[in-house]
């Protein structure tokens, strides 16, 4: 049997490992010698527990949407991320990681963000502790994210603009490596992903796997089974794909769906579907699939989401890719932007402009009107209400 | 078999001065007019920098050279290409330092067997993790005569430094302080503990001082507490002025040189 879960020198297969220069070793060491002790202690998890509970809102609701699913004509159910606390499921892990830096003694957070959630996510949990948080952000983002701009610096965060590359997320994420490399004393990385070198991608899936744990139990009760037939979630770093699939992995009668962005189209050159344009190589730390060129230099991606417009995936998918136990969908922003309609005139949500990804790929899956499909729902789409109006021509209207 | 490396550390023992650039800036032909000018101006060992789209360890000046350098086409084919006949011209020792991914693109066997050809001594590829190395490469650098060459920090444990010093050969890259390429605030040469606490262990290899060392005072204070040092931004800057490459390398390389 294939084995899914991370082994002891971080691998998924030949993916994963910690592919940093020696400045960030001892941190990121540090962090693998004591994460699953931390996370494996009573009182660590007595208040990780009481947090999700109490303050992120969780469990959030498994919802069968019924007129979606007369659509589709098969069963599909709506895990709903976006009623977390901040409107999206990054804050289960930024929870997760703001108590593992405090168990370590850090007292400066760092971040980087891409559609601005996992930035207002690990902002808002450094207020609840009162912990200096810096979140490194590309300048693209800054302006099609603007809410969450503002609800960063509302936080009390510094937001620094990243001005390289493409000045998305990539480049984001470079600035905080840098950041890290600066400030090895005091400072701790939560990352917003299943991305960068060992111990992330395991510790931060970890952390998500409240999901997959929840919709298990939540199925169970409303079907009588606990496994559906299809789980799926989009894929930009891969953390929300991540959690909704943990808890399946070594299930294989449930089939998942990993969905990337393709831009303007996987053949475009404007695109992030990174398992179609992606090979073998290293990014932030990790082996693992790349957009890169023939040259071995990384390729700016392109999408209209913010938080699916990066240029890999993290080592646990590129790893479900290779090894076929995941199938991979590619979503061009028109077919996103359509499923955003469809939403929230079938069922009065509006998703983010990242998860409709997920939800476009439900015409692809032809699920049959006896199966079962959970659509993890990562988050709202408050902060692409411009995108949204313009796109869908509702200004003065 | 020879190493110009060893060699040099074997003839000179101190104040040795090396120095980086990145292959492709300003200009994609300037690499071996940059060497043979470097040599000219009595620079001990070249750092080639094999330019990469992401460099993480680096600041804003190697960010903005390798930006510049990819934009003029510098790719390791075309690198080693332009470094071809080399050692028709000169014998000063030549390390390639880069990140792991072009190299890996390129076929890191490939790669090893093309830099002996041409005469290379040495690799610095600063997100190649030692464990990595020891596992798969070190028989293939020792076949082609190839130092590998890794870097320490102030916060390297000592046992680490060990571990690291029994794989090196060549010198250790002492990163002066915790920070990335190109900082100029003083802190590269303040953190003499450190320097004391690593020229006590009595290390295999020589160390060699590198990040943040700019000008002659600093490239002196190096000096002091290790055979020598490594300046990189500051030179890349240099060759940024106004004036002629040659004009531009020897009066930057003379300033730092005065009375050392
Ligand atoms: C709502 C939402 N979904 C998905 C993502 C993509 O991230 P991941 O693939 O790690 O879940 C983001 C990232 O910003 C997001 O905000």
């Amino acid at each position: 049997m294939i084995n899914y879960n991370v082994d002891e020198n971080g691998f998924y297969g030949k993916f994963g490992g910690a592919y940093i220069p020696e400045m960030l070793y001892p941190n990121v060491e540090e962090l693998r010698q004591n994460y699953l002790k931390i996370m494996a202690e009573p009182d660590f998890q007595e208040e990780l527990q009481a947090l999700l509970k109490d303050y992120v809102g969780r469990p959030t609701p498994l919802y069968f949407a019924k007129r979606l699913s007369e659509k589709y004509n098969t069963n599909i159910y709506l895990k709903r991320e976006d009623l977390n606390h901040t409107g999206a499921h990054k804050i289960n892990n930024t929870v997760g990681q703001v108590l593992m830096a405090k168990r370590l003694g850090k007292k400066r957070i760092i971040a980087e963000t891409g559609a601005g959630q996992h930035g207002v996510a690990t902002a808002t949990v450094c207020a609840l502790m009162g912990l200096e948080c810096i979140v490194y952000m590309g300048e693209v983002d800054i302006q099609r994210q603007a809410p969450n701009v503002a609800r960063m610096k509302m936080l009390g965060a510094t937001v620094v603009p990243a001005t390289s590359g493409s000045k998305t997320l990539k480049d984001a994420t470079n600035e905080a490596i840098r950041d890290w490399i600066n400030n090895p004393e005091d400072t701790y990385y939560i990352i917003g992903s299943v991305v960068g070198p060992h111990p992330y991608p395991d510790m931060v899936a970890r952390f998500q796997s409240v999901i997959s744990e929840e919709i298990k139990a939540q199925l169970k009760e409303k079907t009588g089974n606990e496994n559906p037939d299809y789980v799926v979630a989009c894929v930009g770093g891969g953390s929300n794909a991540a959690g909704a699939f943990y808890h399946y992995l070594d299930t294989p009668e449930v089939k998942l769906v990993a969905v990337e962005a393709a831009g303007l189209g996987v053949d475009s050159g404007e695109s992030a579907a990174t398992s179609v344009l992606g090979r073998e190589g290293i990014i932030h730390g990790s082996r693992t699939l790349l957009m890169q060129t023939e040259d071995g230099q990384v390729t700016e991606p392109y999408s209209i989401s913010a938080g699916l417009d990066y240029p890999g995936v993290g080592p646990l998918h590129a790893h479900l890719h290779q090894s076929g136990r995941a199938i991979f969908e590619s979503i061009t922003d028109d077919e996103a932007l359509q499923a955003v309609l469809e939403l929230t005139r079938l069922e009065g949500i509006i998703p983010a402009l990242e998860s409709a990804h997920a939800l476009a790929a439900l015409g692809r899956i032809g699920a049959k009107p006896d199966e079962t499909i959970v659509v993890n729902l990562s988050g709202r789409g408050d902060k692409d209400l411009t995108t949204y109006l313009d796109r869908f021509d509702l200004h003065g209207k | 078999m020879e190493n110009r490396i060893k060699t040099l550390f074997e003839q000179k023992p101190q104040g040795l001065l090396s120095v980086y650039f990145t292959a492709g800036y300003p200009n994609l032909e300037d690499t071996v007019p940059i060497i043979l000018e470097l040599e000219k101006n009595g620079v001990d060992l070249i750092e080639v920098g094999m330019p990469f789209s992401d460099p993480l360890a680096d600041g804003p000046t190697i960010q903005q050279s390798s930006e510049i350098a990819l934009r003029n086409g510098m790719t390791i084919p075309k690198l080693f290409e332009q470094l071809k006949n080399i050692r028709k011209h000169t014998q000063i020792p030549l390390v390639l330092m880069g990140y792991l991914n072009p190299v890996m693109q390129y076929g890191v066997e490939r790669f090893c067997q093309k830099a002996r050809e041409i005469g290379i001594d040495g690799i610095i590829l600063p997100d190649l993790p030692l464990s990595d190395y020891v596992r798969e490469y070190t028989e293939l650098f020792e076949q082609n005569n190839l130092s590998k060459i890794f870097l320490i920090t102030p916060q390297t444990p000592e046992q680490r430094i060990r571990e690291i010093d029994s794989h090196t050969n060549g010198f250790v890259y002492m990163v002066s302080s915790a920070s990335v390429t190109g900082s100029t605030n003083g802190q590269a040469v303040a953190n003499t503990d450190y320097f004391q606490r690593v020229g006590q262990m009595g290390l295999r290899n020589p160390g060699m001082i590198g990040f943040g060392i700019h000008n002659r005072d600093t490239f002196s204070q190096a000096c002091n507490h290790a055979r020598g040092a490594i300046i990189g931004s500051a030179f890349i800057k240099a060759l940024a002025q106004e004036g002629s490459l040659e004009q531009n390398i020897q009066t930057f390389i003379q300033g730092i040189k005065q009375e050392v």
